[in-house]
């Protein structure tokens, strides 16, 4: 019996071995994004840093970079802006259809984004509308609002409403009390909403595929590259950088999250 | 305390003061004020009716009329709009408006696309049944859309079987770095969804990572053909890209079980096996629904995969939706394409959710 | 000569969806009063305190404060402050921004609203505790700045909800005294919500106390324990004993019943009104009644025997069965002559004073 591994040890063991297959693919681009090979494979050759060197002269790249900053800037601003509304309401308010009604915001969340991306398609050429970054823009606030979403409700359920009653009561207006109260106490929640929608829309690629005309984010700008199997590497090394970028982003957004806590958090 | 004692009686001009300003500068806190004041009256006078949200006022014929002037031409719509149920709707409105508008909207549109028809590039908008007829009876669409479903439903499966112990490792052993650890875990599937799939392509392919480390290590002869574009590579592929998402669900309702019920079960005479089919397992039975349906529903109509590690034989339904609205250019089968896909996977997860509840039934 | 009362409460109603949280209330807090508003939890006291403050609307009725009337006035345009249940303390601020936050609005000038802020710490004696962050306080700390931080804005009533409930026992019996003194000294109208009887007897100078949205009675504490309207009200505060009786009379100012096992009562109604004396109830308090030992002689006396025992250290209580009376006949006796050492079964004599006896709407 006692040659049995312990369960508590397996069950540690399992979950080590998932997170770390969880992570290979995911770092393994960057391996080989500096490896001295033109393909992909085993064994690694040798260190270099030219894929790298040869995405800085890259003006399409560069013109993809710009537009995918333009369209998650504007996510993440016009998508915090909506779900701090809707936030409020979910944990503020007491009405009827209030279920149903974030239901349906925080839909895009399980809808598969091919039915999203096409009915926006039809609707908006429907319009006479021009693909352009605008119309990605459009597509990637649905799809960030219900992250969005979930972020600031936890932000404003993370705090007391008799604090607002509390400012209202002292003699300060609705606005102020916005001014003074509620949004100093939500700003971590704010900024850590801010850069989960910037990451989600940066990696975004099925809305911005179908929504994007001649101007292509960076995913996009990927997608294309892949027909060429001698830029594979230089893929390989742009994707590093995303991938980079969007650890960092989560990291921050995490750290704001957890600010916003601790601060909010009552000692007894 | 003297102090206070001296200026006690609040000064009530600061507060006026305070609000002709506020006339000038919150119109929304006026309007809501001028609802309320209504409100009040309407009952006061005992005109009884119903108020905004629906509530029943009370009538009181024999309560006295209140000295307040009568604010006449109130309409109902300000008087909703200072009800309760009227704020909370005004607040939600701006986020609720945009998916209505860019949601709801488009998904009637391609939903009413679906019974139209078009010839080259003109849409005739008399109703047919015709692109349905196709969607579901032209093998080349039936077979993709039950390869697209086996798939889905499979991931979904994969996914929270594997994700479910470790939802529960978090939950019960993570203690103090439970934040940090559903951080980790969720990390790689909030960012490079199309990477990660691009990554998968670079280790299954013919000359990719895996084969040619196996070459290299001289455990097989001449690469695998079959490790890449197949059903299978998307089965993989899709399973690892979820399999953080689906621990969300399932670690919130094994967070919301309450350890004592465990307690009670073992003091009762359960053993670990018993305690988790009888205890653990019916009461986060709405988070492994949740955790199926999450991976499930998007996952049917996933396109890059397909399209990158699946091959001739792993092509989905998604494929076919984007032939149609790019190349071939027929929007009408492509929404009934859609629309069928959509209400085929509905029915699936309605079965599995009947199925699911029955299981929770049985275990008892 | 008529006052205006600071708040005057007239018909006020409140219907949530098919629910009647408050119904047709009707009461007026005089100037300078220490008001409390007693009821088991969800009886509408905080909905009522919360109307009061501007945070709810009546449905229907209205409230006047300083006779005006408040009907589509906001909470930051009344001459009332809050402290609230949970402090409320703002986190993001310390100590003395808090105090100063209604005070910001007001622009006094920077002098004049430091001072303030130092006089309303030093009241609450928390002057050292200024720069100390909102987060960082202990629950009494917390509550003295929420005291501090509504006094300040030297309101015309000060609003209570609970504002002990979260302190250990201790604390709050210190926090009973301070309150109460404070009210004194300032001398503005104080309104408490809470449902410990304990804390309304003895800090108010009037409770309503409250049932199911309903106010069954506003008194002095004295008046409501020796002679509450009715049974929910003596049960509420105290015990009391209900009594089985025979030929229950109510005329003009005084009741007459029998009681089988006690005898023949006369009583006063003492200005209370029985609208209906079908289902009026007589009742005693435990601690009116007292054991007659061997060798006293008292008159009137009752006999029964001991079912059962509670110590509770300076007192012991007593159930006593009486013949004729359905319910068991509690006793409270101190221990000083030996109550607790009455074997269960024992035959006991019990006296009472005659005019003890009150009667109760049902």
């Amino acid at each position: 019996m006692r040659f049995l591994p312990n369960p508590r040890r397996l069950l540690s063991t399992y979950v080590i071995v998932y997170v770390a297959i969880l992570y290979f693919p995911v770092l393994l681009l960057p391996v080989f994004s500096f490896n001295d090979s033109a393909t992909p494979k085993l064994p690694l050759v040798g260190f270099t840093f030219r894929w790298y060197e040869s995405l800085s002269g890259n003006a399409a790249m560069q013109g993809a970079a710009w537009n995918s900053l333009i369209v998650g800037v504007s996510a993440a601003f016009l998508s915090t802006v909506l779900g701090i509304c809707a936030a409020r309401a979910i944990t503020r308010h007491r009405f009827r259809g209030k279920a149903a009604a974030s239901s349906l915001i925080m839909a895009p969340l399980i809808l598969p984004e091919i039915i999203i991306a096409i009915s926006l398609l039809v609707v908006l050429l429907g319009l006479g509308l021009q693909l352009s970054l605008i119309t990605v823009i459009l597509g990637h606030l649905l799809i960030c609002v219900p992250y969005s979403v979930t972020v600031l409700v936890s932000g404003f359920e993370g705090f007391d409403p008799s604090m607002e009653e509390a400012s209202r009561d002292l003699g300060e207006t609705a606005f102020g009390t916005l001014r003074r109260v509620t949004l100093p106490m939500l700003m971590p929640s704010i900024v850590s909403s801010l850069l989960v929608t910037f990451t989600i829309s940066l990696d975004e690629f099925i809305l911005a595929f179908f929504l994007s005309g001649t101007e292509p984010t960076l995913p996009v700008y990927i997608w294309g590259q892949l027909r060429f199997a001698a830029k594979l590497p230089n893929v390989l090394a742009l994707g590093s950088i995303l991938i980079a970028a969007s650890l960092v982003l989560l990291t921050a957004a995490e750290l704001f999250r957890r600010r916003a806590e601790r601060k909010m958090a009552v000692r007894p | 305390m003297k102090q206070l004692l001296n200026g006690c009686s609040v000064n009530l001009a600061e507060k006026r003061l305070a609000f002709n300003s506020l006339l000038a500068s919150n119109r929304a806190d006026l309007f809501r004020l001028r609802a309320r004041r209504t409100g009040t009256l309407n009952a006061g006078t005992g005109t009884a009716g119903k108020s905004g949200h629906g509530e029943e006022l009370h009538l009181d014929p024999s309560a006295p009329t209140l000295p307040v002037e009568r604010d006449r031409g109130q309409s109902p719509v300000m008087r909703f709009l200072g009800s309760e149920t009227g704020k909370g709707w005004l607040t939600i409105s701006p986020p609720l408006l945009y998916a209505m508008l860019l949601l709801i909207g488009p998904i009637i549109v391609i939903v009413a696309n679906s019974f139209w028809s078009q010839d080259y590039l003109t849409i005739d908008r008399t109703f047919t049944l015709d692109n349905y007829k196709a969607a579901l009876t032209e093998p080349i669409y039936r077979d993709l859309l039950m390869r697209s479903l086996f798939v889905s439903v499979t991931v979904a499966f994969v996914t929270v079987i594997l994700a479910y112990p470790v939802a529960w490792f978090v939950s019960f052993h993570g203690g103090r770095y439970k934040g940090l650890w559903l951080f980790v875990i969720t990390v790689p599937f909030w960012s490079g969804y199309l990477l990660r799939i691009l990554s998968w392509k670079v280790i299954l392919g013919y000359k990719g990572v895996l084969n040619s480390g196996l070459l290299s290590l001289g455990i097989i002869s001449e690469p695998l053909n079959w490790l890449i574009y197949n059903v299978n590579a998307v089965i993989i592929t899709l399973a690892h890209s979820w399999a953080a998402f689906a621990i969300l669900p399932l670690f919130v309702s094994l967070e919301k079980l309450d350890r004592s019920l465990l307690e009670a079960a073992a003091d009762l005479g359960d053993g670990p096996v018993r305690r988790f089919l009888r205890i653990t397992l019916p009461l986060t039975m709405p988070g492994i629904v949740a955790a199926l349906m999450i991976v499930m529903i998007p996952t049917v109509g996933d396109y890059v995969t397909p399209k990158l590690v699946g091959g001739k034989d792993g092509v989905m339904i998604a494929n076919a939706i984007q032939v149609q609205f790019g190349k071939a250019s027929n929007w009408p089968l492509g929404a009934a394409l859609a629309v069928s896909t959509m209400v085929i996977v509905s029915i699936v997860a309605g079965g599995i959710v009947l199925l699911l509840a029955g299981l929770k039934r049985l275990l008892k | 000569m008529t006052v205006t009362p600071m708040i005057e409460i007239r018909n006020v109603d409140k219907s949530f969806g098919l629910f009647r949280a408050l119904d047709t209330l009707n009461a007026s807090i005089r100037e300078g009063e220490f008001f409390s508003l007693l009821g088991p939890s969800g009886c509408g006291k905080t909905t009522l305190l919360r109307m009061i403050g501007g945070f709810d609307n009546p449905s229907s009725g209205e409230i006047l404060i300083g006779g005006k009337s408040m009907a589509g006035i906001p909470p930051n345009l009344r001459p009332t402050n809050m402290v609230f249940q949970s402090y409320a303390i703002f986190p993001h601020l310390n100590v003395s921004e808090n105090v100063a936050y209604g005070l910001k609005r007001l622009r006094l000038g920077r002098d004049e609203e430091q001072s303030r802020v130092r006089q309303a710490l030093e009241q609450v004696e928390l002057s050292k505790l200024g720069p100390r962050m909102g987060n960082q306080l202990s629950g009494g700390q917390r509550q003295r700045v929420a005291l501090a931080r509504a006094l300040v804005m030297r309101p015309k009533v000060l609003l209570l909800d609970e504002p002990l409930s979260a302190l250990d026992k201790k604390l709050r019996e210190q926090m009973q005294v301070e309150l109460r003194h404070l009210q004194r000294q300032i001398g503005i109208t104080f309104v408490l919500v809470t449902h410990d009887q304990y804390e309304a007897l003895s800090m108010s100078d009037r409770i309503a106390v409250m049932f199911e949205g309903r106010i069954a009675q506003i008194a002095e504490p004295k008046e409501i324990y020796q002679n509450p309207a009715t049974r929910q009200v003596a049960d509420f505060l105290g015990g009391m004993n209900f009594l089985t009786s025979s030929e229950l009379a109510v005329n003009g100012k005084s009741f007459t019943a029998t009681l089988p096992g006690i005898g023949d009562i006369t009583g006063h109604l003492a200005g209370k009104a029985i609208p209906d004396p079908a289902s009026a109830i007589i009742g005693i308090r435990p601690e009116r009644l007292r054991i007659v030992w061997e060798g006293e002689t008292a008159d009137p006396i009752i006999t029964g025997k001991v079912v059962d025992r509670n110590y509770f250290g300076e007192v012991t209580s007593l159930a006593v069965g009486i013949k004729g009376q359905t319910q068991h006949l509690s006793v409270v006796e101190t221990n000083d002559f030996g109550a607790d050492d009455i074997p269960v079964g024992s035959d006991v004599r019990i006296t009472y004073d005659r005019d003890a006896f009150v009667i109760m709407q049902g």
